[in-house]
């Protein structure tokens, strides 16, 4: 596999899925546990995207300054901050923390 | 054409509100898919001009560059994951779409968090049509753009952590899992999950501990473990 391959096999399953909603007749999901399972499964893989995103380098998990921006970014979206500025906080938070250590 | 009414400038105004932001956070993925995953400016642009889809571009190139080339069934498979839940979004936005095979073609590319929420917003069939074409098209458009500037940028700024691009991807996921953890059980999903994922982060290969906190999911849609009374309507979470 080059990083071709993986690009474009990626991407056209990305596609596949989407062009399937439109084939699958709408009663199927709207049964609860499939929609559920569905539902749930955008909150599991998110939440463990941020914990690697956070804690992991490569195999090892570190504390460092991900983590205080990450809270700062917990704490601004509790307070209903726009989107854009959370990510901007949070990547000054890094970066200011590094920055000076 | 009709003459445009008011819940039209509303549509329109919902739809450049979150289209926006979320466009400009294209940047932040060209640089971490050149600089962090190691791909040329030609695989980034292709990733958001064809796979088009915020978490599952992340999740290809966050496993990438956690665990190289070799680690690329995980990538794979994490991107699909990620993008299953657009395959629901367009059972949902099927009877909004309508006819015409062209048409429910360019719809599937466009069908992604943003447009679908935005056209849930909106109470008529007119508006949630509207909704759906300009959230989707100014993504799209700004999407791509952004793509190229941050792919372009970030070999010039070279370590992306240095500018907390890293925290910046975290902060972003946060922010697309925050609406939904209204309920308790999406909450505990969302910290069984990180915690499952981040304890098989040494032991396991790359990307599979993602794919291994997916299991949760399953397993508390299956069994309604937390989830009280039934609740279709739970279901309709808005990203």
């Amino acid at each position: 596999m080059t990083a071709w391959h993986v690009v474009l096999l990626a991407s056209i399953v990305c596609f596949g899925l989407k062009a399937l909603g439109y084939l699958v007749p709408a009663r199927l999901m709207e049964r609860p546990t499939p929609a559920r399972m569905v539902d749930l499964l955008t909150v599991a893989l998110l939440a463990a995207l941020i914990s690697l995103q956070t804690f992991a380098r490569g195999q090892e998990l570190v504390l460092d300054a991900r983590l205080p921006a990450v809270l700062v970014a917990a704490a601004l979206f509790a307070l209903r901050v726009p989107f854009i500025v959370v990510v901007i906080a949070a990547a000054l938070v890094a970066a200011g923390i590094r920055a000076l250590t | 054409m009709k003459i445009r009414s008011a819940e039209d400038t509303r549509a329109i105004r919902a739809a450049l509100a979150v289209g926006l932001p979320t466009a400009a956070y294209g940047i932040s993925f060209g640089a971490l898919a050149t600089l962090g995953a190691g791909l040329d400016l030609w695989q980034t642009m292709v990733l958001s001009l064809v796979m088009f889809t915020g978490g599952s571009q992340f999740a290809l190139v966050g496993v990438l560059a956690a665990g190289g080339l070799s680690a690329w069934p995980s990538a794979v498979a994490s991107a699909a994951l990620l993008g299953s839940r657009n395959a629901v979004y367009a059972i949902r936005m099927s009877p909004v779409i309508g006819p015409g095979f062209a048409r429910r073609a360019a719809a599937a590319h466009l069908t992604i968090d943003e447009s679908t929420a935005v056209s849930s917003a909106q109470k008529t069939l007119r508006t949630q049509r509207i909704g759906f074409w300009l959230t989707g098209l100014v993504v799209y458009v700004g999407w791509n753009l952004t793509t190229v500037i941050g792919a372009v940028i970030g070999d010039l700024l070279g370590d992306v952590s240095a500018y907390g691009l890293d925290a910046a991807a975290a902060a972003a996921f946060l922010g697309l899992l925050w609406p939904r953890l209204v309920k308790l059980q999406a909450q505990a999903v969302a910290v069984a999950a990180a915690f499952v994922a981040a304890l098989l982060t040494p032991v396991l290969m790359p990307g599979l501990p993602v794919l291994v906190a997916a299991l949760v999911a399953v397993l508390f849609g299956a069994t309604n473990w937390l989830g009280g009374r039934r609740t279709s309507n739970a279901s309709t979470g808005a990203p």
